[in-house]
């Protein structure tokens, strides 16, 4: 089973606080564990660890653009492996796309 | 010192409603925390040290705390507590652990996309807040994130390749869209910043400088001057997006020709070691 994290983008405002909520609710009320991250690209700008040992593994990354997201990793001196990574877009899906992409993926 | 929560409904602890659960994690994250909800299904990482909070519904009390490897682990029942509550607790239990604290600054700063950069360090001839550097095996890199002004995507705007993005910046594709061929050929007709100076950037700064020391050896027109300035500034406010309050800190334009001119020394030497013209 993939791990899934999600990215509140807690530090700005770009992404819809409507389908931050749907999503994180949503996640939530499964029964799946997630590790759920304020902001990405404050972790990648500290180079936090984390994103190495997130990047080891299948992951399901739920934040905004997915060239933005690898980068981001890459930067912090974490590659993602296109093959086993999936970043689901929240600045330019619905949340209910997210969400059936996400919990119809890791199930 | 990191700083890490976990909300624990696994073996053990009894499961929370799903509108707490959500709740809790909101108001953790608007704070800034890292929270691994743990459940029945899948997995979460592993912090590599630091402290460790676990917060759940216990069904029989947990330890108090205990350290494996690295890791400080403390328990914290939540049974009973409402989220202001819980808030305050991870809070106390953060200062405790001597993390820094969250939301200090906001994260903007730009992010290479190395499949599409050239290595051709105009970002870093042009930045002059020393964001950029070179690498050992002289590639650019970013170097000093938090040096970055926020809301300035300028970088972004000289680089020939949209190969620079601000995740946190509106509009695309320097937010991180998907770069599509539209982009290539407005980035190839776009205004280029230096043509807004008139042509060589630091030829352009060179000249003011001299301009200006003469005017007012001449004239003394402080008010002329500073009008002058203001126009510049608002013409390279509108045209690159550049937020008036970075273009308002800018150092003087002596200081900027100092800067800029050290910037482009330390972009040719890599330039140089690379093999590649200046």
């Amino acid at each position: 089973m993939k791990r899934i994290v999600y990215c509140h983008c807690s530090f700005a405002r770009v992404l819809d606080p409507a389908v931050k909520a749907a999503v994180l609710d949503g996640l939530a009320a499964s029964e799946h564990a997630f590790d759920a991250v304020p902001d990405l690209c404050e972790m990648s700008a500290r180079k936090d660890p984390a994103l190495v040992q997130i990047a080891e593994g299948e992951v399901t990354i739920v934040a905004c653009y997915p060239r933005a997201v690898r980068w981001l990793f890459s930067a912090a001196g974490a590659k993602l492996d296109d093959q086993r990574s999936t970043i689901l877009n929240m600045r330019e899906n619905s949340a209910e796309a997210v969400l059936g992409e996400l919990l119809g993926a890791t199930s | 010192m990191t700083f890490q929560v976990a909300l624990y409904e696994g073996t053990g602890a009894l499961p929370l409603e799903n509108a707490q659960r959500s709740a809790i994690l909101r108001e953790l994250l608007l704070k800034g925390h890292r929270v691994s909800s743990i459940r029945t299904n899948g997995s979460v990482s592993r912090p590599a040290a630091g402290a460790l909070l676990v917060l759940g519904k216990f069904e029989q009390n947990p330890p108090l705390s205990f350290d494996e490897n690295s890791i400080s682990v403390s328990f914290v029942d939540v049974g009973g507590m409402d989220i202001p509550a819980i808030a305050n607790l991870v809070e106390e239990r953060r200062t405790l652990a001597d993390a820094p604290k969250p939301g200090a600054w906001k994260p903007w700063f730009p992010v290479i996309d190395y499949s599409r950069c050239t290595n051709c360090m105009q970002c870093l001839s042009f930045c002059l807040f020393e964001v950029y550097g070179v690498s050992k095996d002289n590639k650019i890199q970013v170097q000093n994130e938090s040096n970055c002004k926020t809301e300035c995507p300028a970088c972004s705007r000289v680089c020939p390749e949209v190969a620079i993005l601000f995740p946190k910046y509106r509009h695309s594709p320097i937010n991180g869209a998907e770069v599509g061929a539209d982009d290539v050929r407005r980035e190839a007709m776009k205004v280029d910043i230096s043509a807004l100076l008139g042509g060589d950037i630091y030829a352009a700064l060179r000249d003011r400088s001299a301009k200006s020391k003469s005017r007012f050896s001449k004239e003394r027109d402080e008010e002329r001057a500073i009008k002058e300035r203001m126009n510049c500034l608002a013409s390279l406010s509108k045209t690159a997006g550049i937020p008036p309050e970075v273009l308002a800190a800018l150092p003087s334009p002596q200081e900027i020709l100092v800067r800029a001119e050290a910037a482009k020394a330390k972009a040719d030497e890599a330039l140089r070691k690379a093999g590649l013209p200046a």
